[in-house]
């Protein structure tokens, strides 16, 4: 089971409203979230080695969350399933209904990208995991199954640590683990015709009320360009004498 | 308010992103009580009773925490957490890691790497790679929260003499092993507590050519840092990425070379002190936020100003 967030692309320039409410999001590029496309690209590539059977995609939030449900298909799903709402989606709610969707499904490795790249929150795995009762490899660069069990290589402060963790589990997904594919022409078209099951949280039971309320969003304090300096030797004067942080 | 800050450690003494987030604690108000959980980490007990304002120490000292897994780590947290208000770590990968985990437990939400403390409740964190700031109010009756060290100083490390208790470690939930870990051995200042760092991208070339930084770096006491690009070409290890997804600095000087300056990159460096950058694409927007630029071949100009640092 493979969770995939609809964000806004990495590649827009980002503009937080007038009203101070959020950021624009209308008639802005939105794409899924990078992390999401590797944890899916681990998915397809543990398929394509006979490890797993079967990929499902799974994405939480508003309507328009199909379009990234079929991207996922097109990559390699082989169904989906939206949780629709238009309630504001935190990451504890998140991870309770993927618990919910989990229940049904009884995935055997739950893969996610370690972090959106909206909300930078970094929880909804961590969360996922620990309401599961199972165990955890966050930021992966390396996801190797053994058995009943999955040695995952994870990218941590001081260089590399592998851990070894009983089955099922859930993995969040760190850059280096892999290179996602082009989604083709006719693996779009495919898509079209996979299953794509729409559920309510309602219906799965979960209360998804948001725990935290956003009272502002601002920009932050923007720094100024500063001076060209010719050469490394004013460069230098200049940090000595003008800055002042070298001696 | 009464406030558990869990501590990271390397068993002898406590790592100074902790010290980060007892500044933050310390923001917030009220008695602060710090966790200590590994294996024959009494010395680290020991020097945590030394950091002033700190009411008590707690120390899990069992084999299951050797490895600061999250599932023993959260279990244990989980069984201490009732009294206390707010639970805090610094936002390093182990505090990102274990949080998470704690707040799914308790039910309740995390507020993920503040930088400001507006009120016990109310807390700054950035959105979109920092390109936004969300003020968030947290609703939930134990507020678990991440703190990036960036955002707050250092509290003093000696002085003060807190309780050191232990506790009595909790049943391993025999989830997960520590297999093995690759540490990146440096003689360099760590990289997010470094005065001064100096970070390569993609214009390096090769790993082979990141070298030519090194000197640069031994001149100046200064760390290494990277781009995703260069971590990604393969050039220097992961620990060195400095960005939305690596880490964050914010030292005094900044010396990008070879930088483009991708948003991505900016969210992890753009609060130092003064940044300066050298690079061959005088458009490059890291122009843009850098005090000083030179516009040039950084295998010219990285040797020259080795030089010139004499």
């Amino acid at each position: 089971m493979v969770p995939v967030k609809r964000v806004v692309d990495y590649n827009v320039k980002v503009r937080v409203k007038a009203d101070g409410t959020g950021v624009e999001t209308a008639n802005v590029k939105m794409s899924m979230n990078p992390f999401d496309e590797i944890a899916l690209e681990e998915a397809v590539r543990l398929k394509e080695a006979g490890t797993a059977t079967e990929i499902i995609a799974v994405s939480c939030g508003l309507a328009t969350s199909q379009e990234t449900l079929r991207t996922a298909l097109a990559i390699g799903a082989d169904r989906a399933i939206l949780v629709e709402t238009g309630v504001e989606l935190q990451p504890l709610a998140v991870a309770k209904l993927l618990r919910a969707v989990a229940q049904k499904e009884n995935p055997g490795l739950v893969l996610l990208g370690k972090q959106a790249i909206d909300d930078d929150c970094n929880q909804t795995g961590q969360m996922f995991a620990a309401l599961m009762g199972w165990a955890q490899g966050t930021f992966a660069s390396k996801v190797k199954v053994e058995g009943d069990k999955v040695s995952v290589t994870r990218e941590v402060d001081g260089g590399l640590e592998t851990v070894s963790l009983k089955l099922p589990a859930a993995i969040t997904v760190d850059l280096r683990l892999n290179e996602p594919r082009y989604v083709t022409l006719p693996n779009i078209m495919k898509a079209k015709k996979k299953p794509l099951e729409v559920l309510k949280p309602d219906a799965l039971g979960v209360d998804v009320a948001p725990r935290l309320v956003t009272l502002r969003v601002e920009e932050p304090p923007k720094r100024k360009a500063g001076v060209k300096v010719p050469d490394a030797k004013t460069l230098v004067e200049k940090l000595k004498n003008e800055a002042k942080v070298i001696q | 308010m009464s406030i558990l800050v869990i501590a990271e450690h390397d068993n002898l003494s406590i790592k100074t992103a902790t010290l980060n987030a007892l500044g933050a604690a310390a923001q917030i108000g009220g008695e602060v009580d710090v966790l200590v959980a590994g294996s024959g980490c009494a010395a680290a007990g020991q020097a945590a009773g030394a950091i002033p304002g700190v009411k008590k120490v707690l120390v899990a000292d069992a084999p299951l925490y050797g490895g600061q897994l999250a599932e023993n780590l959260a279990a244990l947290v989980v069984g201490i957490a009732s009294g206390y208000t707010h639970i805090l770590a610094a936002a390093t990968s182990n505090g990102k890691n274990v949080m998470p985990r704690i707040a799914a437990l308790l039910d309740v939400a995390q507020v993920s790497e503040i930088i400001a403390v507006k009120s016990p409740d109310t807390f700054v964190r950035p959105i979109y790679a920092g390109a936004a700031l969300a003020t968030v109010q947290c609703k939930d009756t134990v507020k678990v929260i991440t703190v990036r060290t960036t955002g707050f100083d250092a509290v003093s490390a000696g002085g003060g003499s807190a309780a050191v208790e232990s506790v009595a470690a909790g049943a391993d939930p025999e989830l997960s092993a520590l297999v093995g870990r690759e540490i990146v051995k440096s003689n360099r200042p760590e990289l997010a507590a470094a005065r001064i760092v100096v970070s390569g991208g993609r214009g390096m070339g090769s790993g082979e050519n990141f070298k030519i930084l090194e000197p640069l770096a031994d001149k100046l006491g200064a760390a290494l840092g990277a781009s995703r690009a260069a971590v990604d070409a393969g050039y220097v290890s992961n620990d060195l990425q400095v960005g939305q997804t690596g880490k964050v600095v914010a030292p005094e000087l900044y010396i990008a070379v070879g930088i483009s300056g991708a948003i991505q990159h900016l969210a992890g460096m753009q609060d130092s002190g003064v940044i300066v950058a050298i690079n061959k694409d005088e458009e490059a927007p890291i122009f843009q936020v850098a005090d000083y630029g030179i516009v040039g071949d950084l295998f010219l100009v990285v040797p020259e100003l080795v030089k010139e640092l004499g």
